[in-house]
């Protein structure tokens, strides 16, 4: 006879994933800016993903639990949204803006650039763990094109000379 | 995203800016900007109290009822600075209120995506509180008892600054119960997002709003109707809504006129100027100056260069040509010569950029931004990226350009749910139309049928067919 357990529930780990108390009681926080709990739940995807650099299986289970959401709503929207990961990433990420500003400015060439610096390419980590690397929409900074952002700061105009001096900020 | 340090004090670190110093910018012909402080820090609280700030709220919750700041800001004729260019007081007019209809939302849009868009990160990073005034007018007018400044996920800066602005208004007594004495109560929540262009849709947007995928909803009922959760929304710009404080306090002629002659749109606009040009940037000048007033602000193209084409306002608009930089950048204008005015912020392309490598990044941008929701979006773009990549590599085939004619009319108003997919259309079909030899040049370098397509003369494959 089958396992009455869905399996999914083994597969994914809830068990195993506990929110941490602080994020909880942001999440909770959160949530009653809104009219309905689900409102809470990109922010709350954003809270995991701050501490754990990524949201794994689990913490999509805790937060459904937590917003009284299933699984499938909170996933539906946590692979939705090009901003939270449901990956692991590196300690640091990268985002290169590949909209038409950046692209008139010259972007493709600072992107060789740090695809052959880094020796990943879009949607990828670095060995050592240290970089992943990502496209974005048009930063908003295109006064300032090429424009790229490391871990929620904006920098432009970027050249492929700049590049290493701009990465050794980030251990 | 979380903020880190290690790029703080490091010369490469973006920061907004607009062009023109404190001595052109004054009260009477810039109301955007003319608070803004040459040394780029935010304008707070106090400051922004000690330059007249919040007296338009003052005056209309003592003198105004709702009808009053909607006939105001419908006889100014306020269009919507998003993109769209729809009246303020016309949308403000069909929003639901009175009898036993339950207050609502007023929702700032501020997910600024639109490519070649820069405008709106300056007007919260340095001057937050004109935006919340505009939204205690907004709110006024709408009955609404909530505000949400959706704020794209990537703007950390302006989360930052709106918050603790937010902050300042409410312990002031600009935001919650009784503001200012009038009896009136209104607060703002900041709702920063998690990616994805789709959001600036504004039925969208309240979805991602309420938790949920942002895929657009049907239209009717109007988000004025029936929007978040069901209650009246109205959903406006923020360089729309920090329109409105200066309209209230100075009047609807005072803001005709600031456009001068020049065109029947009103009020100033943050224009704004992208691509290889001498110094790309930001300034509020007259509604409807030139394209060619504009980019003499930005001192012309990068030296050697020559102007080819331009957007006039962001990548879902269509590209103009050199003659048209002597056409006023209002919006009828722009969209009489087939193009849109969008957001107003141009961008420059030079002679030597080819077009097909252009639109095939442009499109590779919108078929990465599709939601999925409707067909010809989710299906038709990538197959337009997959034509561009090949006419790219000169490894087009006949009939392909007539095919992207055909994707670009699938695209077009009124066969999608929402505007992301005529926005995709556009530039395409305007650059087919000015560029077609360009297109053509990328038939046919390379022999044979590099599709694979067994047995098919490609000359006889009727475009519509493939």
């Amino acid at each position: 006879m089958m396992a009455t357990t869905p399996h999914t529930t083994e597969l994914i780990g809830s068990d195993r994933f506990e929110l941490h108390p602080d994020d909880e009681a942001a999440i909770l926080r959160e949530k009653e800016h809104y009219e309905q709990p689900q409102a809470a739940c990109i922010e709350a995807l954003k809270i995991v993903q701050r501490r754990h650099g990524w949201v794994p299986d689990g913490a999509i289970m805790a937060i459904g639990r937590l917003l009284g959401l299933g699984f499938a709503a909170v996933d539906g929207v946590a692979t939705f949204y090009s901003l939270i990961f449901r990956q692991p990433v590196g300690r640091h990420v990268i985002l290169v803006c590949d909209s038409s500003s950046c692209f008139l400015t010259g972007y493709e060439t600072l992107k060789q650039a740090l695809v052959e610096k880094l020796g990943v390419d879009y949607g990828a980590t670095t060995a050592d763990g240290r970089f992943t690397l990502l496209p974005v929409c048009c930063l908003g900074a295109c006064d300032g094109a090429p424009a790229l952002m490391i871990d929620g700061e904006t920098f432009g105009p970027v050249t492929p000379e700049d590049l290493s001096d701009l990465l050794e900020g980030y251990e | 995203m979380s903020g880190s340090t290690s790029g703080q004090g490091n010369p490469l670190r973006y920061h907004s800016r607009i062009r023109q110093s404190g001595t052109e910018r004054q009260p009477e012909t810039h109301p955007l900007t003319w608070r803004l402080r040459d040394d780029g820090e935010v304008v707070w609280l106090g400051e922004y109290l000690d330059k007249d700030g919040y007296q338009s709220v003052r005056r209309a919750l003592a003198e105004s009822d709702p009808q009053g700041i909607i006939t105001v800001v419908k006889d100014a004729n306020v269009r919507g600075r998003g993109g769209a260019g729809f009246s303020a007081g016309v949308k403000w007019s069909l929003t639901l209120q009175g009898g036993d209809m339950p207050r609502g939302y007023l929702i700032c849009n501020a997910d600024e995506m639109e490519p070649g868009t820069f405008k709106d990160r300056l007007l919260m990073e340095q001057q937050p509180h004109l935006l919340i005034e505009g939204m205690i007018l907004g709110a006024r007018a709408n009955n609404a008892r909530q505000g949400y400044i959706f704020l794209r996920g990537e703007y950390v800066e302006a989360a930052r600054v709106l918050n603790r602005a937010i902050d300042e208004a409410r312990e002031a007594g600009w935001l919650g119960p009784d503001i200012d004495g009038s009896g009136f109560d209104f607060d703002i929540a900041v709702h920063t997002g998690a990616g994805r262009y789709i959001c600036g849709e504004e039925t969208a947007l309240i979805n991602a709003l309420e938790g949920k995928r942002a895929n657009p909803r049907a239209k009717p009922p109007f988000p004025g109707q029936s929007g978040a959760w069901g209650r009246p929304t109205v959903v406006n710009n923020v360089e729309t809504l920090c329109n409105i404080p200066a309209v209230i306090l100075h009047g609807a002629d005072w803001y005709q006129n600031l456009s001068g002659n020049r065109t029947g749109d009103g009020g100033t606009k943050l224009y704004g100027v992208s691509g290889p040009v001498a110094e790309p940037g930001l300034w509020e000048l007259p509604m409807g100056v030139t394209g060619a007033e504009l980019l003499d602000r930005a001192g012309g193209l990068r030296q050697g260069l020559r102007l080819k084409t331009w957007l006039p306002g962001g990548t879902s608009t269509g590209f103009l040509l050199p003659e048209h930089l002597e056409l006023p950048l209002d919006f009828d204008s722009i969209a009489n010569v087939g193009s849109r005015l969008g957001t107003g912020l141009m961008m420059a392309v030079p002679e030597d950029r080819g077009m097909v490598s252009l639109m095939r990044n442009l499109e590779e941008f919108f078929a990465r931004e599709s939601c999925g929701w409707c067909t010809p979006c989710r299906d038709g773009l990538p197959w337009v990226v997959k034509l561009l990549r090949d006419l790219e590599k000169g490894q087009g085939q006949a009939g392909d350009i007539e095919l992207l004619d055909k994707l670009a009319a699938d695209c077009g108003p009124g066969l999608t749910f929402c505007a992301l997919a005529p926005g995709a259309a556009m530039p395409l079909e305007t650059a087919l139309r000015h560029f077609r030899q360009e297109f053509e040049q990328g038939i046919g370098k390379v022999s044979g049928d590099t599709r694979g397509v067994p047995d098919r003369v490609a000359a006889d494959a009727p475009a519509n067919n493939r």
